[in-house]
């Protein structure tokens, strides 16, 4: 019986941690990007969607010129993805965000909800309101097939490429030149620009790779769930928004760490009380961490300046 | 701020007067030719209160069918595919001729599933002065619709809205559908449940949707009342989540051996999968929200042996086969979900309009409910509360990647 | 010359590749078939290309129907400025516009007055939202939560009840600012976009009981055969859909008319002035003996009390409720409201009503691309009009010289 309880747990906890690193990963682009100009990103999800579309037409077109080696279809296809994830955050900041630059704070957010909009109809319209079938790109990993029935391959490289993005991203902004242009960007746009770091640059740079990641994300997330339309990126950008807020946003850490906690909320909340307020419990463990901590669990604690 | 003190009170109170003496002018013109909103009949032509809404068609060369439903947003895809049909359908005829000597015309409304949108779609079909509504898809946004097409004498066949309410409650003489009620669809299912797959544990899973939840819900009270299944587990899941793995974790402690499930098949087509990859044989059966291609598509080899309740096999019939050639050849894509019951409606609408000789709301609920015709669905009429009368139900496997009726 | 068409070019070819695999890429899932539809991406380049040409050339956009705009827009702020237009200039433009208002259902057909109401319920949304938002600075993103509150409230009174409109109109106002308040106390230390999360999540939590509390609210299937307003207690309008939505209407307009009246007076009162100081500078505000908890939660609370108001409106207009009414999308809509109108400003909000809520009516002649134009000019006019379409001016005191400028107050 103990045992029997333990095992639940367990998968519960696995389930948990499969479910976090989707919203972490979709969530260190959010927090990027949010770091950097302080801007929610509505249409970051709408960048996750249209990464996983890219990645399942080049796939089918591909497959429909005779090329089936997996590994060349998933890296093809991958790097397809990322590319235009990356031209698309890219066109994205230059047309609705940067002309709002000096805007007051809540303009760039509302080009983003029209942003959201706009990205969300042209997808549909111009591809299928139907839920297309994604290929499952990832070829399975032997080594995994023994437990297969708690962690899929898919879950264990979700979860690899999470932790992997995370050491890069944390390296990128700590050590890299272009990571302390960042920071620097982020503290105060005005001095970094007098410093001579090309803000422009930067913003874009930030940009592109929040969307690239957002395309990896999208990739993965395609594979696991089998199944993608145009409305997935809404549903997983909220989650990730929480994600990011949750850990502190900007933090890239936080990011993953929000995540995580916010699956296990999810998956604890479900198996051990109901699955129908599943969303209730994980705003509400939102809600009483911001009571505590204002800033989210790893982000600074900003003291008013007077 | 002298401005506001200045004008904006008097103007304020001015407008208060103007609009109550306008009210009670209309309350006076109105009540002369007042009818309880019970009776139902002696609506067609005798209503005459000056609105311009309730006037009867004007005669003219066209006759207008609206269609309403969710043409964008998350829902689009149940909605377009209705378009498409009742466009065909209309081309058709029009191409021999239209019909009373008359062309045909179709009004699409968009209202995105959404109640509110639902009234303003509605009143633009009702000012647009439509014979009837192809509509709407979703049951909520139907509710809020229903009432004014009723005030309108404008008939409403809906191609998807399934919630029992509609018809049973009797208080819409003016809705039709060519899809059978929840209900009836429940039963169906909870007897297959029951006595050939003789379960005694279920779980019943749904999407927390006006549909799904609707449906699992009855499905509930049919074991309850049976009393020879126990339900384990009667939950809703998030619609869209990426992962469902807690949720199939707990059907798997809670040893149940059939999910029912109330819904659509994206969210069913995840789940069978991880069901199946955490090797549990659990049953999954659901209604005609799963019975899609897509379906089959997105959960490939998971979906074989999956139970789904469905209007009984037509694809035999050969006008089912020519009207899913024919959107073949004219869009190039499958149709999607709904489009034989939209086209059913869009045939027993029209043939309702020829059969009567008008659009006049009257003689079109008695011809629909008198006449049977040939459609898409099998030859169907309409009993007395507009459920359609023809199109059963049957319970499918899925075998081999297709549907396969259980006779 | 050479180098506008070299630019647009780019332009042009930059957008095609951008969409190129979502545009022109079809494929048939079942037959694995794969079709390139070459014609949509060369219109796309085409038009691109023409556009930016025009763009670099005349410089269109920016001067033409923008500029004009701004015209109009000193015209509206100059409104309240006794000095700046004479009384008759005003009394002719409000009483049009009363003329019209109030003459508007003879006119139009019941389709356009429902398209009007729901204008004008937006509107109310709207100047609700704008105190939280535009007033005191505050993001709230789960605003579309006591709108759900007044609208249940009303629903579930009447339906258990019988209670009517005209009772349940001041109860939802008061239910929804005691929610205001419930939010607000363990909120409103958050600041910015940690504000605007809990703000979402509440608001999500509030529809997701809705959904799921079966036995109170009746779930996802709603609640129907709700109401429509009494006129002093005569039920008279049960009987025609046509005269109810004329009746809703007047009822709408008083509303918001009263709605107007109230938020131009808060304004420039000692709780408005406090939350606009309170926005600019809360630590000095504090200085100044402003109780920040205390204003921050009026705040809220007055916003919610129109929220509520607006729900049991709402009910009772659609005569059936369900939670898909009250998504975050709507939320999202209503914050939008208030920032493309102009964050703070009235006659802003009027406009960003309008414009959001008629544009995709109007809209529907364009069919499937309803959505896609309104996503479009959603960005077009931020873009354009940071400060959204009718700036909010401030008070401001400016120096004009004596000689040159006109009178000075």
């Amino acid at each position: 019986m103990f045992h029997d309880k333990a095992g639940y747990f367990f998968e519960l906890f696995i389930g948990g941690l499969t479910k976090g690193s989707i919203y972490a990963l979709i969530a260190l682009g959010y927090t990027m990007v949010y770091g950097i100009i302080e801007l929610i990103n509505f249409a970051h999800g709408e960048i996750y969607m249209i990464g996983a579309f890219t990645a399942l037409i080049t796939a089918a077109a591909l497959t429909a010129f005779g090329v089936t080696h997996p590994l060349v279809l998933v890296s093809v296809s991958g790097i397809t993805a990322v590319v235009y994830a990356s031209a698309y955050g890219y066109t994205l900041e230059k047309v609705a965000y940067k002309p709002l630059r000096n805007a007051p704070r809540l303009s760039p957010l509302i080009s983003a909800i029209g942003m959201s909009i706009f990205l969300q109809n042209f997808v549909l319209l111009a591809q299928t309101s139907n839920y297309i079938p994604f290929p499952n790109l990832i070829p399975p990993l032997p080594f995994l097939e023994p437990v297969s029935h708690i962690m899929g391959t898919v879950d264990f490289i979700i979860l690899c490429t999470t932790a992997v993005i995370m050491i890069l991203l944390t390296f990128l902004i700590r050590k890299t030149r272009i990571g302390t242009a960042m920071r620097a960007t982020a503290q105060d746009k005005t001095m970094a620009r007098l410093l001579g770091i090309d803000v422009d640059r930067i913003i874009s740079f930030t940009f592109i790779t929040g969307s690239a990641l957002a395309a990896v994300g999208g990739v993965m997330v395609g594979s696991k769930m089998g199944q993608i339309n145009f409305y997935i990126g809404f549903i997983a950008g909220i989650k990730a928004f929480t994600a990011a807020v949750l850990g502190g946003i900007g933090s890239i850490p936080g990011a993953v760490l929000g995540g995580l906690i916010l699956g296990w909320t999810e998956s604890f909340g479900t198996g051990y009380l109901t699955s129908d307020y599943e969303d209730v419990f994980a705003f509400s463990l939102l809600v009483l961490i911001l009571i505590f901590k204002p800033s989210g669990l790893l982000g600074r604690n900003t003291t008013p300046k007077v | 701020m002298k401005f506001h003190s200045r004008f904006i009170t008097p103007l304020f109170v001015l407008m208060i007067l103007t609009a109550l003496m306008l009210i009670s002018c209309e309350k006076s013109k109105e009540e002369t030719p007042e009818k309880p909103a019970e009776t139902t009949e002696n609506q067609g032509s005798s209503d005459s209160h000056g609105a311009p809404t309730a006037a009867p068609p004007e005669p003219s060369d066209t006759i207008k069918i609206g269609v309403a439903g969710a043409h964008s947003g998350e829902l689009a895809s149940y909605g377009l595919p209705t378009v498409n049909a009742v466009n065909m359908v209309v081309d058709e005829i029009n191409s021999k001729g239209g019909l009373n000597g008359k062309k045909l015309q179709v009004v699409a409304e968009d209202d995105v599933c959404k109640p509110e949108v639902a009234t303003n779609t509605a009143t633009k079909l009702v000012t647009e002065k439509v014979a009837a509504v192809i509509g709407h898809i979703c049951s909520g946004a139907t509710k809020s619709a229903i009432g004014i097409y009723k005030d309108a004498n404008i008939i409403c066949i809906s191609p998807s809205a399934t919630n029992a309410e509609l018809t049973l409650s009797g208080q819409y003489p003016n809705f039709f559908r060519t899809i059978a009620n929840d209900a009836a669809q429940a039963k169906l299912q909870v007897d297959y449940a029951l006595h050939k797959l003789h379960v005694k544990k279920v779980a019943i899973l749904h999407d927390k949707g006006d549909y799904g939840k609707g449906s699992a819900t009855l499905a509930k009270q049919y074991f309850e009342e049976s009393g020879l299944a126990a339900i384990a587990l009667f939950e809703g899941v998030t619609a869209g989540a990426v992962d469902y793995s807690a949720i199939v974790q707990k059907v798997k402690q809670s040893g149940a051996e059939l999910v029912v499930w109330g819904g659509y098949h994206p969210e069913a087509s995840r789940i069978v999968k991880q069901m199946r990859t955490k090797k549990m044989s659990t049953l999954l059966m659901g209604s005609d929200g799963l019975k899609d291609e897509t379906f089959i598509k997105t959960a490939g080899e998971f979906a074989e042996g999956v139970y789904v309740s469905g209007p009984q096999d037509a694809s035999k019939n050969i006008l089912n086969i020519k009207a899913i050639n024919d959107h073949k050849s004219r869009f190039g894509t499958e149709p999607g979900a709904f489009f034989i019951n939209a086209y059913s409606a869009a045939m027993a609408l029209t043939n309702a309009i020829a059969k009567a000789e008008s659009t006049d709301f009257q003689a079109l609920s008695t011809t629909l409910k008198k006449e049977s015709i040939d459609t898409p669905l099998g030859r169907i009429s309409f009993d007395e509360h507009g459920d359609v009368v023809g199109s059963g139900f049957s319970i499918y496997q899925v075998k081999n990647g297709a549907f396969k009726e259980i006779k | 010359m050479i180098d506008t068409l070299l630019k647009s070019l780019r332009t042009a070819l930059w957008f095609m590749f951008l969409t190129f695999p979502i545009l022109a890429v079809r494929i048939d899932s079942l037959k694995n078939a794969v079709t390139v539809r070459w014609p949509a991406v060369i219109i796309l380049g085409a038009v691109i290309f023409l556009i930016s040409v025009l763009w670099h050339t005349a410089g269109l956009v920016k001067r033409s129907w923008f500029f004009r705009f701004d015209g109009f827009k000193q015209f509206i702020q100059r409104l309240p400025d006794q000095d700046a237009l004479s009384p008759f200039m005003i009394r002719t433009t409000l009483g049009a516009a009363a003329v019209f208002m109030i003459s508007l259902p003879f006119f139009a057909s019941s389709y356009q007055t429902n398209v009007m109401i729901n204008a004008l319920l937006y509107v109310m949304l709207g100047l609700g939202l704008n105190i939280v938002v535009g007033l005191a600075g505050l993001l709230d993103l789960g605003y579309v939560a006591f709108y759900a509150v007044g609208a249940y409230l009303y629903a579930l009174l009447n339906l258990h009840l019988g209670i009517g409109f005209w009772i349940a109109l001041p109860m939802g106002a008061a239910l929804a600012a005691f929610f205001g308040i419930l939010l607000g106390i363990p909120v409103l230390r958050l600041k910015g976009d940690y504000l605007a999360i809990v703000t979402l999540g509440f608001g999500e939590i509030i529809r997701l009981i809705l959904e799921n509390w079966d036995r109170v609210f009746k779930g996802p299937s709603g609640i129907s055969h709700i109401s429509r307003p009494s006129l002093f207690g005569i039920g008279i309008m049960e009987s025609s859909v046509h005269h109810a939505i004329i009746y809703m209407y007047y009822i709408v307009v008083v509303l918001v008319l009263s709605t107007f009246f109230f938020v131009s007076r808060l304004k420039h009162s000692r709780i408005g002035r406090a939350l606009l100081a309170l926005k600019e500078d809360e630590i000095a505000c504090q200085a100044m003996g402003i109780d920040k908890m205390k204003t921050k939660l009026t705040a809220f609370a007055l916003g919610a009390t129109w929220a509520g108001m607006a729900g049991v409106i709402f009910a009772a207009k659609t005569t059936f409720i369900n939670p898909a009414s009250f998504t975050f999308m709507e939320s999202a809509i209503i914050l939008s409201i208030v920032v493309i109108g102009g964050m703070g400003s009235i006659p802003g909000v009027v406009l960003g009503a309008f414009f959001l809520v008629l544009l995709p009516e109007y809209f529907r002649e364009l069919g499937d691309y309803r959505m896609l134009v309104f996503g479009g000019a959603m960005i077009l006019v931020m873009v354009f009009k940071p400060r959204g379409l009718l700036e909010n001016t401030k008070p401001t005191v400016t120096y004009v010289s004596q000689q040159t400028g006109p009178d000075t107050p």
